[in-house]
Formats: structure tokens, C-alpha cells, sequence
């Protein structure tokens, strides 16, 4: 496959930054997103050019890392999957590909297509943990039963790997069902309803002050989401930040 | 509590909660104007107890402007604040492939209907207002000092739709209502919070009101404008 790429260069955070065309040829269809984006870079590095920076790590998927906006959609075009795992079969010969970096003000762009998410890391320590004794009697987790349908819905919320790409697909950058997947996740298992009101207030605080958007409903994060984390959370999420707010 | 408008929660819970009222209003409205097709006796009567009963003028009425400007100042609110949590645009953006245009451009429609009501007050709520409370001619009839000659509400509505431009600006009008509902019905429920068992049946009534109240609408437009 032979294709053009227009890959958004960014030199640092306070340079303008611009789309740049790269002609990328005999790229394989069985190759994955990232590879190609490695060979690109191979041949940039021995035309001494600058390599596209971009964020990848685990490259199967679970570590949320591999941020980029491919033609127009968080991940690209295929549904539950994050870059990594997007496969160069999915467009076609001669076809153009748009990447960009997540566009978000609360996800800043460092370099080229990697942006700092530490937004994520400080709404989750506003409140995204429970607090437990172990000082050695720590009580077993399982000692506690859990109604099965709450159990196995706190475990899709917490299959959330933090990527962004809700953000990222929203029209305004708002951080809904990131949140709202991280507070559902202790709401529905009794360990976490003991700092429950705290934690959605203090959560939604965090994340208001990062200067993510208000939802709108428009259901694109729950489309783009790698991992279908459902907009249910987002509402469970309001439910438990409205009747939080009326107790706290 | 305090300062939840402060939150972007508990903007949105007040947004809906706005929304909301004006949906329930905007039925008892339809309810009323279709009664104009059906029976003019009728739809006279009860336009004269709705122009004059205190609890509807004094009561409900603030209430209900109150309601509507709350909810377009915070539609522009919440427009600049979702714009500036987003400064830079992808060059490349397919939003279709995730959402619908109509809940991308609620701003859009939104508009629409305002510059929708500055044309439906001119129309109605300033002459019922000037007869009412500056010509002080509380009686709704058509020549005040001839109980005979009628309610005058009827005739007024009827004298409107002769205009054609007008039909069509109304008809436009309730396309971008028709567009702004098929978004917000449900979307008001999912910022309250009611996200359950019963939201596949809601999602299907909403489609239901968000077509079938504007398209009636339309119909009574289109009824007075072909049979006066
Ligand atoms: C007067 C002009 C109006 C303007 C400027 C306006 C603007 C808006 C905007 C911008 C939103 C989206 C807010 C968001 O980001 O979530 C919205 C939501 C909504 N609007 Fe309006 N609107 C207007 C009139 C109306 C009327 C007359 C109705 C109903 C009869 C209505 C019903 C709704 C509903 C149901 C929602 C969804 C609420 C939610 O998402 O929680 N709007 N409006
Ligand atoms: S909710 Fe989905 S899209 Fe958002 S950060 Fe979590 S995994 Fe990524
Ligand atoms: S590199 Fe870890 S999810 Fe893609």
C-alpha cells in the first residue's frame, strides 16, 4: 500500500505547531498502526529528519497510551480498539491519513502527537481510591458478598485504561465517562461507598478545575471508547454528584 | 448544595431541569393552539381563561419566562465554556462517525427557536400585553364595548397566518424545534441522572414528541394559513 500521511509537528509546548505530508510506500496491509508509524520514523532517522514523537507502551491494548487522532476519529476508524491494535488493512491503497494529538486545553501538547494526560492522574488522586487498614488485619475483599450484576458492573467501569480518547472524540474535551467510569467503579462495591460522597465531589472538582468541558450527551465518548465503557456511568455519576452535593 | 451552578453537574442538572419545564409547556401550548382546528368556541374560552386567570398571569407566566431565559443564558454559558475547553480543532474531525449533528448543533437550533420567540412575541405576547395592561381591556372580546362581537383570540391567530412569509418562517422554525428535540428529550434525562430499565421505552416516546409536536404545530399553521 502506498499513502500519504499528514502528521501534525510540534517542536515543543510553546511551538506553533503544523500539519507536515509524508508519502509513506510499501506499507504492509497485515502491519499495525504503529508499526507503520515505526518504519516511517526509521526512514526519517536515516534521512537525519526528527522522528514523529508519539506515546505507545504495552501495544496490546490495556496500557492507554497510544494517543492520536487518526482521520478524523480517536484510535481511527475501527470501533474498541485503541492504535495499537488498529491494523493497516482498515484503509485503502492511496488513501491520505490525518493524525493528530488528542485537542484538549486540559491535555496540552508536549511533543508532535504525545500530550500530558497528568489531568487523568490528578483527578483520580481528588478521590479515586478507597481507603483501607494495612497495618496486617486487613479483611479480605471477598469476605464481603456482592450482588453479582453490581460486581460485574464495577469491573466494566474499571476497564477504563485512562486513554482519553473519550475526551479527545467530544466536542468539548469534556473528561465525563473517564470520571464517571472511575467513580462508578467504587460506587457500586461497598468498599467504596464508605468515601463515596467525598470522592464523586472532590472528582468532579478536579476535573472542572482542569478545564475539561461540560457533557452534552452527544454520545461520541461512548462510541470511541476502546474499551465501551457505557454512558450509564455517566449517569450514575450524576445521580451520585447531585445527591452527594445535597448531603456535603 | 451551594453554589452548584458552579459545577458542571450542576450546570447541566439545571439545564435540564429547565428543559424539562419548557417540554411539558410546550405541550399544554399545543394542546391549546390544536383546539383552534378542532373547535374555535373552545379554543376562544380557553384562551380567555389562560390570558386572564391571576395564577397562570402572575404565577405561572414568570415562572415559565423565567424558565426560558435561564435556559438560553445558560446554553450560551455552557456553548463558551465547552469552546475554550477545546482552543485548538482537528484539521481532520469526523464527529458523524460518533454523534448526531443534531447534538453536536443544539447551539444551532437553539438559536433558531430564539430568533423563533422575538418573532412569536411580536406577533402574540406584545399585542395581548398592549391590550391587556396598556389599553387596560381585560374583556378578550373583539370590540370591548360589544359583548356580543365575541373573543377576539381566534381572529387575531387567523389574521396572522394570511401572511405566507410568515407560515414559512413558523414552519422553519419548528424544523429546528423538531431538530433541537430529537436530541434534547433524552439528553434531559440522561443529565438528571435517569439512565435505567425504562430509557429504551423513553428514547422511542422521544422520537414520538420531538417529531409529532412540531409537525402539529405545523399543521395548524398550515390549517389557518389555507382556510381563512
Ligand atoms: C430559546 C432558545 C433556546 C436556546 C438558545 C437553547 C439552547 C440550548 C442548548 C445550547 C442546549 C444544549 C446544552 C448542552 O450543552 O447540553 C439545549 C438543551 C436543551 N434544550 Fe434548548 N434552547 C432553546 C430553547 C428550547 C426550548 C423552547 C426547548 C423545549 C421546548 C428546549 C429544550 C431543550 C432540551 C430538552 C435540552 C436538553 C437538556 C439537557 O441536555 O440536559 N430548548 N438548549
Ligand atoms: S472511558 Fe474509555 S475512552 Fe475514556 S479514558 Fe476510559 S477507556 Fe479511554
Ligand atoms: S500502546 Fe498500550 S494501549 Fe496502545
Amino acid at each position: 500500500m502506498n499513502l500519504t500521511l499528514k502528521i501534525w509537528r510540534q517542536k515543543g509546548a510553546n511551538d506553533k505547531g503544523k500539519i507536515v505530508d509524508y508519502p509513506i510506500t510499501e506499507v504492509s496491509p497485515d502491519m499495525s498502526f504503529l508499526e507503520m508509524l515505526d518504519v516511517l520514523n526509521q526512514e526519517l532517522i536515516e534521512k537525519g529528519e526528527e522522528p514523529v514523537a508519539f506515546d505507545h507502551d504495552c501495544r496490546e491494548g490495556i496500557c492507554g497510551s497510544c494517543s492520536m487522532f487518526v482521520n478524523g476519529q480517536a484510535h481511527g476508524p475501527d470501533s474498541m480498539v485503541t492504535v495499537c491494535q488498529l491494523h493497516m488493512r482498515s484503509f485503502k491503497d492511496g488513501d491520505t491519513i490525518f493524525i493528530e494529538p488528542w485537542r484538549a486545553t486540559a491535555f496540552p501538547v508536549i511533543k508532535d502527537l504525545i500530550v500530558d494526560r497528568s489531568a487523568f492522574d490528578r483527578i483520580q488522586q481528588a478521590g479515586g481510591f478507597i481507603s483501607v487498614n494495612t497495618s496486617g488485619n486487613t479483611q479480605d475483599a471477598n469476605a464481603i458478598p456482592i450482588d453479582k450484576h453490581d460486581a460485574d458492573t464495577a469491573f466494566d467501569a474499571a476497564t477504563c485504561i485512562g486513554c482519553g480518547a473519550c475526551v479527545a472524540s467530544c466536542k468539548n474535551s469534556s473528561a465525563m465517562l473517564f470520571v464517571s467510569a472511575k467513580v462508578s467503579q467504587f460506587a457500586l462495591l461497598p468498599q467504596g461507598k464508605v468515601e463515596a460522597t467525598d470522592r464523586v465531589l472532590n472528582m468532579v472538582k478536579q476535573m472542572d478545575d482542569e478545564g475539561f468541558g461540560n457533557c452534552t450527551n452527544t454520545g461520541a465518548c461512548e462510541v470511541e471508547c476502546p474499551k465501551g465503557i457505557s454512558l450509564e456511568n455517566i449517569a450514575r455519576m450524576n445521580r451520585e454528584y447531585l445527591s452527594a452535593s445535597l448531603k456535603g | 448544595m451551594s453554589g452548584i451552578l458552579n459545577s458542571s453537574i450542576g450546570r447541566k442538572f439545571a439545564m435540564a431541569l429547565s428543559a424539562l419545564f419548557l417540554m411539558v409547556f410546550l405541550l399544554q401550548h399545543f394542546s391549546i393552539n390544536i383546539l383552534s382546528v378542532f373547535s374555535p368556541d373552545i379554543f376562544n374560552d380557553v384562551s380567555h381563561f389562560m390570558g386572564t386567570f391571576w395564577v397562570i398571569q402572575y404565577l405561572l407566566q414568570p415562572v415559565l419566562i423565567l424558565g426560558v431565559v435561564f435556559h438560553f443564558v445558560m446554553g450560551f454559558v455552557l456553548e463558551i465554556k465547552n469552546n475554550k475547553a477545546r482552543q485548538i480543532s482537528y484539521a481532520k474531525n469526523n464527529g458523524g462517525a460518533n454523534s448526531s449533528w443534531m447534538s453536536r448543533n443544539m447551539i444551532w437550533s437553539g438559536l433558531a427557536i430564539l430568533g423563533f420567540m422575538g418573532l412569536h412575541f411580536y406577533d402574540f405576547w406584545f399585542p395581548e400585553i398592549s391590550i391587556k395592561f396598556i389599553d387596560g381591556d381585560m374583556s378578550g372580546l373583539i370590540d370591548p364595548n360589544n359583548a356580543e362581537s365575541g373573543y377576539r383570540y381566534l381572529e387575531h391567530l387567523q389574521h396572522k397566518f394570511v401572511d405566507g412569509w410568515r407560515v414559512v418562517l413558523y414552519v422553519i422554525s419548528f424544523v429546528f424545534l423538531a431538530l433541537h428535540l430529537l436530541h434534547g428529550f433524552n439528553s434531559a434525562f440522561q443529565s438528571v441522572g435517569a439512565n435505567n430499565k425504562y430509557t429504551k421505552g423513553l428514547i422511542g416516546f422521544g422520537k414520538v414528541y420531538a417529531i409529532g409536536i412540531p409537525l402539529g404545530f405545523i399543521f395548524i399553521a398550515l390549517f389557518h394559513f389555507f382556510n381563512h
